[in-house]
């Protein structure tokens, strides 16, 4: 009988306890509420292709504003679209467009939107064909691999460009995102630009409808994965991701037909070459110079904030990056955004209210 | 239940001291308060369940208006235009699982045998139900990438001999990519594989001795014990093990999408490639665009809770049969 009171009250201590430990987590919660209009937070979210560059830009720019705290979630270019929309984060990130209808709707409608081009890489293709360490797929070739038109890896096409090379009569597997992404975008946004027939049956989204059913994998590294375990595959990665991880990569044909391996040099030339307007939104499937297949990202900000405090936070956490923070880009393997695009970028930063 | 606790509580005190009286009555708050506190956390155990189901209907409602019942048998799924229907996905969740339990339940079974007859010395018996169960605890991203990176390899000359000799065969009539079906199901098992053979181990252990000992006084051999009167007797703790399996094939999410290949193919062929409902939430929930894709992967969700309860509901009735038949 004692014993059975005490291992009642024992477990009475445990309900308690229980709900004491609910009620500090709630007390801390307000706390951190009250610490936070002290010391600005700022959050944000969205795409994952900068997420590593972003949280280098943080973790420098912290050490000199130690009064402003930022973070970046990497959830996905949709999902940062999704909470600019619902007004939960301080800034989004997306490599894909955002839509007028999008920029209109929710929070994003009543603050407006600011799109700031933060960074740019290049997306490539890799391959795993045994025996074969060189191979090119030209400018025709990749979106005809990827709409079913070329099926063998040893089509006419293909061995007109790779003379000397063996090719087996196998079968040519494709390997695409599993996950809306922003380097899906990028890439058939090369292949739509440069082939009518891949533009119609399968155009440009981060999410595309694939007519040749292929094999898909999540993120950078599932597809990297599905390359590398089956032989007589074609996908598509970062160009970051595929050199760091020795993929390998196939030459592409700019649009005056020189063949090109990816570099870093490419890719600035071909932001440069961007015609950024005044949405700041630029998509160019076919560049005139550097790697053909190269994008940008943007960080998604709006253009008005509710106090003077978060608005003064973002203006400095977005100056930094685009001055700064630009000399980071090239040592982890992103684009610049050219000098005159930042100032009229920052031009408008600072306008931001209130 | 109340007249009882105060009659309990009443009747000692008659010529008791005070103090101990005081003390009983704490005693009677006690036994009050741990009733509604425990009765608070089941209710609101249950009520997320129907919380959470309702959320999901709702976010659903308008996929659910949009396409109606032949959401089911569509097998539509593009983003772009806006089309989108369940019946790739279904038939990978239900395929995969169901290669999974076909292989788990016999091989959870002998492992539960194993480990809960004496036929092996303790020493080994032990580590063995012990690491089994170990497999429980290993997190399923990291199944994932182990079949993504060493059993997808190891595996496909496997495949490549199944294809190459029993290519006829519509079960093995596609060249293997790699990942595939068949690897999700093999994977499944080796996740649902511990909590089929901990909780059959547990069921064999509880069957009385006195049922082994009366077989073996017929003059039954270990054998004819184990498989008429242990397993019989067990059964229905087994079919409910074997559900719980299950039920974990169907809802798992990070492995199987990593094992699958992801194509949207309904096919009889076993080697090729498929997707799952759990699977292709994984992969397009944090990219998904507003509106239908949204809404489709929610129905997805509902049309998967669905999946579970029937499952579940089927279990509960097998269970009854059996246990009803054993008592005849």
């Amino acid at each position: 009988m004692y014993f059975n009171q005490i291992a009642r009250r024992g477990v009475l201590a445990a309900f308690a306890a229980t709900a004491l430990a609910a009620g500090t987590i709630a007390a801390m919660t307000a706390n951190t509420v009250v610490n936070a209009q002290q010391k600005v937070t700022l959050s944000g979210a969205g795409a994952t292709f900068p997420a590593l560059l972003y949280q280098r830009y943080i973790r420098e720019f912290q050490s000199k504003n130690p009064n402003i705290q930022v973070n970046y979630q990497a959830i996905g270019s949709g999902g940062g679209v999704r909470q600019v929309i619902a007004g939960t984060v301080s800034f989004g990130g997306t490599d894909a467009l955002m839509t007028d209808a999008q920029k209109r709707e929710g929070v994003a409608g009543q603050r407006g939107i600011l799109l700031v081009p933060t960074a740019g890489g290049s997306v490539v293709p890799i391959y795993n064909l045994p025996g074969v360490s060189k191979l090119r797929l030209g400018r025709q070739v990749l979106p005809d691999i990827f709409s079913g038109r070329i099926t063998r890896w040893n089509d006419p096409k293909i061995v007109k460009d790779n003379p000397g090379i063996n090719l087996p009569g196998s079968e040519i597997r494709t390997a695409v995102r599993a996950d809306g992404s922003g380097t899906t975008y990028h890439w058939v946004n090369h292949l739509s630009a440069v082939n009518a027939y891949f533009r119609g049956r399968i155009g440009v989204s981060t999410a595309p409808d694939w007519t040749t059913d292929p094999l898909k994998g999540p993120g950078n590294a599932g597809v990297a994965a599905l390359v590398r375990r089956t032989a007589g595959t074609v996908g598509y990665v970062e160009q970051s991701y595929a050199d760091k991880n020795k993929l390998a990569i196939a030459e592409v044909q700019n649009s005056k037909g020189q063949w090109l391996a990816p570099s870093l040099a490419l890719s600035n030339q071909a932001v440069s070459t961007f015609k950024f307007p005044a949405s700041f939104q630029v998509f160019d499937g076919d560049p005139d110079a550097g790697y053909p297949i190269t994008g940008v990202t943007w960080m998604i900000l709006y253009r008005q904030y509710p106090d003077a405090a978060q608005s003064a936070a973002v203006k400095r956490w977005v100056n930094y990056v685009l001055t700064e923070g630009q000399s980071l880009n090239e040592s982890l393997d992103f684009t610049r955004i050219p000098s005159s695009v930042i100032q009229r970028v920052l031009s408008e930063v600072n306008q931001i209210k209130p | 239940m109340n007249a009882d606790l105060s009659s309990s509580s009443s009747i000692p005190s008659t010529g008791v001291n005070p103090e101990q009286d005081i003390s009983r009555k704490g005693n009677f708050l006690m036994d009050e308060g741990f009733v509604y506190i425990t009765l608070g956390f089941a209710v609101i155990a249950a009520g997320l369940i129907f919380w959470m189901a309702a959320i999901i209907t709702e976010k659903a409602w308008p996929a659910i208006q949009t396409f109606g019942i032949p959401f089911i048998w569509s097998t539509d799924w593009s983003v772009p235009a806006e089309k989108f229907g369940a019946l790739p996905y279904i038939f990978g969740t239900l395929v995969t699982s169901g290669i999974a339990l076909l292989l788990a339940v016999p091989i959870g079974i002998s492992v539960a045998l194993i480990t809960s007859e004496n036929f092996l010395p303790q020493w080994v018996r032990t580590p063995l139900g012990f690491i089994v169960e170990l497999i429980a605890a290993i997190p399923s991203v990291i199944i994932g990438l182990w079949g993504i990176f060493v059993f997808i390899p190891v595996f496909l000359p496997v495949q490549q001999f199944l294809h190459q000799t029993l290519g006829w065969f519509p079960l093995f009539s596609s060249e293997p990519p790699g990942p595939g079906i068949l690897v999700a199901g093999l994977i499944l098992t080796v996740m649902i594989l511990p909590t089929i053979s901990s909780i059959s181990r547990d069921v064999l252990r509880s069957v009385p001795v006195t049922l082994r000992s009366a077989s073996m006084a017929l003059g039954a051999t270990r054998w004819e014990t184990i498989f008429r009167v242990m397993l019989p007797a067990a059964a229905s703790g087994i079919v409910g093990a074997s559900i719980l399996g299950l039920g974990r094939a169907l809802g798992e999410t990070m492995a199987v999408a990593m094992v699958i290949g992801n194509t949207k193919r309904i096919t009889p062929s076993l080697l090729d490639s498929a997707s799952t409902i759990p699977a292709v939430l994984a992969n397009e929930f944090a990219e998904s665009h507003e509106g239908l894709h949204l809404q489709s992967l929610m129905l997805l969700g509902v049309i998967l809770f669905i999946l579970t309860l029937v499952v579940n509901i089927a279990a509960v009735w097998i269970i009854q049969a059996l246990s009803l038949k054993g008592r005849e």
